[in-house]
């Protein structure tokens, strides 16, 4: 198992398309991938997991990955959330 | 009901007699779910119905992939992902393997569930997201092929009842099988315009109580002049129609082929008719309907459409086109004007009183960024063409002076940058609240020019919310009060030389126009499909008999008299105008 802490650094926070990127990034990876914010859990390749996360910018988030591209997977996501902020700015 | 009469605002001039094709209805019920299965029967119809809806949806997403907007394709883009959320299809299988339920039930059932989930989210984006998911379980619902609710249109002649339709659904439509639109919601949602527009079909929308009042295949006449929807017309009525659905159609033609004659009365005065138009894809209405250049563009759409804040950049090309296509004639930008009916996507508070709260420059004074970035862009596109600048919900005379001052620190920016700009544009306020017409006078000295949008100003003054069924009979732009506001502000404006235009919807009312000549306003703004019958009205006018029918309009007590008076003297000039006009009885 592979895990890291980020940040939501994007205005919006995760509404409905920054949630199907993450969606879609995480379904490219054989692992198992989830999301966990306040101790909820909740599985990255589902678009009704994500949402309901409900997540803000500023609030922290922990990705974490179990499987054979546990790394890339955790990474590509933090990436995402945290340099690429959804391509939003 | 036989013959129930609604009304609701225009926004494409034709007529059409049909049947009430209802649009998504309310709640699909199952009457009776026809067998249920085994289990593995019940999971087999779910997949089924799964695949053909994803192959639905890849097919709209690759459709839609042409419009200019990327929101629609968005919009699909989560409801396949819906389609093939693992918590989901895990959810409807449990349902179906340990509870025994059908897989419609389980549909159902899970959609209710969901329903409280997303209703808990306190993030209001977010929680409209369920509005997604009840579209992708209608679609699974509906390819089960078990509901009894027809969803497919079938024949001609069918007139689509809805309570709103977004660019998605619009634009799902078979052209061929839609002769007219009517939704309940929506003002100036201008899509549905340009769609029936471009299909030349006619649309009424902001039709209260619609809903209520129609089942699917009930006859139903829709027109687009008036804005009159008339439900289950009885034969008389019906007769009534047809016959100005024809004489409609032959006018509108007569109409078209004298655009681009210019709108000068029979003595020789002279006004600008210019086109209210919103998207990109409005563009080619300008020339088609004959309007001298842009005198509204509002820009809510830029913003309303994308989930992030559009950047400079994006709008500046927007900006340049439109300058690019009126050239040489000019086109006026409004500003941001959010608030109010509009809903802005991002996280603000509500507000008990939107309509008078945080909208339009009150928003952008204190939103510097947002501001400051449409600005630029403006400034910057006024370097390829005619550009002027237009501030919306303006209520004092600070408020002009401060978006000067901004103007011009910008202008510093941009000169020390290098980008070229026209340093004399023009910038006007929009008279929308009483407030600037009895100061028009001081706003004056602020401002290059006026421009009354007459939907706001008629709201203010009367207080009422035309949204409102309850009260929204007692809205009319031709209210004596409202033309008094106007002459008020058009004798002002004109004293300090400068110019005014009206871009509400009373622009667009053919039994408005003598009093707006008689006002002397220098410019109107309209829909661009209703210019080629005002410019006719206007040719056929003198200011000098204007004049009298304003004077003596504005000593009547109502707007109902002004009405009835206004048309009966637009009559005896032009008979023609008979059918157009005509109207029924509430």
């Amino acid at each position: 198992m592979y895990q890291k802490k980020t940040k939501i650094k994007n205005s919006l926070g995760i509404h409905a398309r920054p949630a199907s990127m993450i969606v879609k990034l995480a379904s490219k990876f054989e692992s198992k991938v989830e999301l966990e914010k306040d101790n909820i859990d909740v599985n990255a390749k589902s678009i009704m997991g994500v949402l309901m996360l409900a997540s803000e910018k500023g609030q922290e988030i922990v990705v974490r990955a179990c499987g054979e591209d546990e790394k890339e997977a955790v990474k590509a996501i933090v990436e995402l959330i945290e340099k690429r902020k959804f391509d939003e700015e | 009901m036989k013959n129930r009469v609604i009304r609701g605002i225009p926004v494409s001039p034709s007529i059409a007699i049909g049947k009430v094709f209802l649009y998504s209805p309310k709640d699909i019920t199952f009457k009776r779910i026809k067998k249920k299965g085994s289990v593995d029967e019940e999971i087999c119809k779910f997949e089924k119905s799964r695949r053909k809806s994803l192959r639905q949806l890849r097919a709209l997403k690759s459709e839609l992939k042409k419009l200019p907007t990327k929101e629609p394709v968005r919009l699909i883009d989560i409801q396949i992902l819906f389609l093939q959320d693992p918590l989901l299809l895990n959810s409807v299988e449990k349902r179906i393997r340990n509870n025994k339920e059908a897989a419609a039930e389980a549909i159902l059932n899970l959609l209710e569930s969901l329903k409280r989930d997303f209703q808990e989210i306190p993030d209001s984006y977010i929680s409209e997201r369920y509005l997604d998911v009840k579209d992708v379980g209608d679609r699974l619902l509906k390819n089960l092929g078990e509901d009894e609710i027809e969803m497919e249109l079938k024949g001609h002649n069918n007139i689509v009842v809805a309570e709103r339709l977004s660019p998605t659904e619009t634009a799902q439509m078979s052209v061929d099988k839609v002769s007219g639109i009517v939704t309940e919601r929506g003002g100036k949602t201008s899509h549905i315009a340009i769609i029936a527009e471009a299909l030349n079909i006619p649309a009424v929308v902001g039709v209260n109580g619609l809903l209520n009042e129609t089942e699917s295949g009930d006859e139903i006449i829709v027109d687009g002049i008036s804005g009159i929807v008339v439900v289950n017309p009885d034969e008389n009525t019906k007769r009534t129609f047809e016959q100005k659905e024809k004489e409609a159609e032959r006018i509108q033609k007569e109409f078209l082929k004298h655009k681009d004659l210019p709108a000068t009365t029979i003595d020789g005065y002279s006004i600008d008719i210019c086109a209210n138009i919103e998207l990109p894809m409005e563009l080619g209405f300008i020339k088609k309907y004959g309007a001298k250049g842009v005198g509204l563009l509002r820009t809510e759409f830029l913003y309303l459409t994308s989930e992030s804040i559009p950047d400079e950049d994006e709008q500046y090309r927007f900006y340049s086109e439109i300058a690019r296509v009126c050239s040489p004639d000019y086109a006026i930008i409004r500003t941001l004007d959010l608030g109010g009916d509009k809903v802005f996507k991002t996280k603000t508070k509500e507000e008990a009183n939107p309509f008078l709260g945080w909208r339009g420059i009150r928003f952008s004074i204190s939103n510097n960024e947002i501001f400051r970035t449409q600005l630029r862009a403006i400034l910057k596109a006024s370097s390829k063409g005619n550009i002027r600048l237009l501030i919306p919900m303006v209520s004092q005379v600070e408020e002009m002076i401060e978006v000067r001052k901004i103007v011009k620190d910008i202008m510093k920016e941009l000169k020390k940058e290098g980008h070229p700009f026209d340093e004399n544009i023009e910038i006007g306020a929009m008279v929308e609240v009483p407030s600037v017409c009895l100061l028009a006078d001081h706003f004056a000295k602020v401002v290059d020019f006026f421009s009354i949008g007459t939907n706001d100003l008629t709201q203010y003054t009367l207080a009422v919310d035309r949204g409102n069924k309850r009260v929204s009979g007692l809205y009319d732009h031709l209210d004596p009060s409202v033309l008094k506001l106007m002459r008020v502000t058009v004798e002002h404006a004109h004293h300090n030389n400068k110019w005014v235009g009206v871009c509400g919807g009373i622009a667009a009312d053919i039994v408005a126009v003598p009093v707006l000549i008689g006002l002397e306003v220098d410019e109107l703004s309209l829909p661009p499909s209703f210019i080629p019958q005002v410019k006719n009205v206007i040719r056929g006018l003198s200011l000098k008999e204007a004049r009298e029918l304003l004077t003596q309009a504005e000593k009547m007590r109502s707007a109902t008299e002004v009405r009835e008076f206004l048309k009966g003297e637009l009559l005896k000039r032009f008979p023609s105008l008979k059918n157009i006009l005509l109207e029924v009885e509430k």
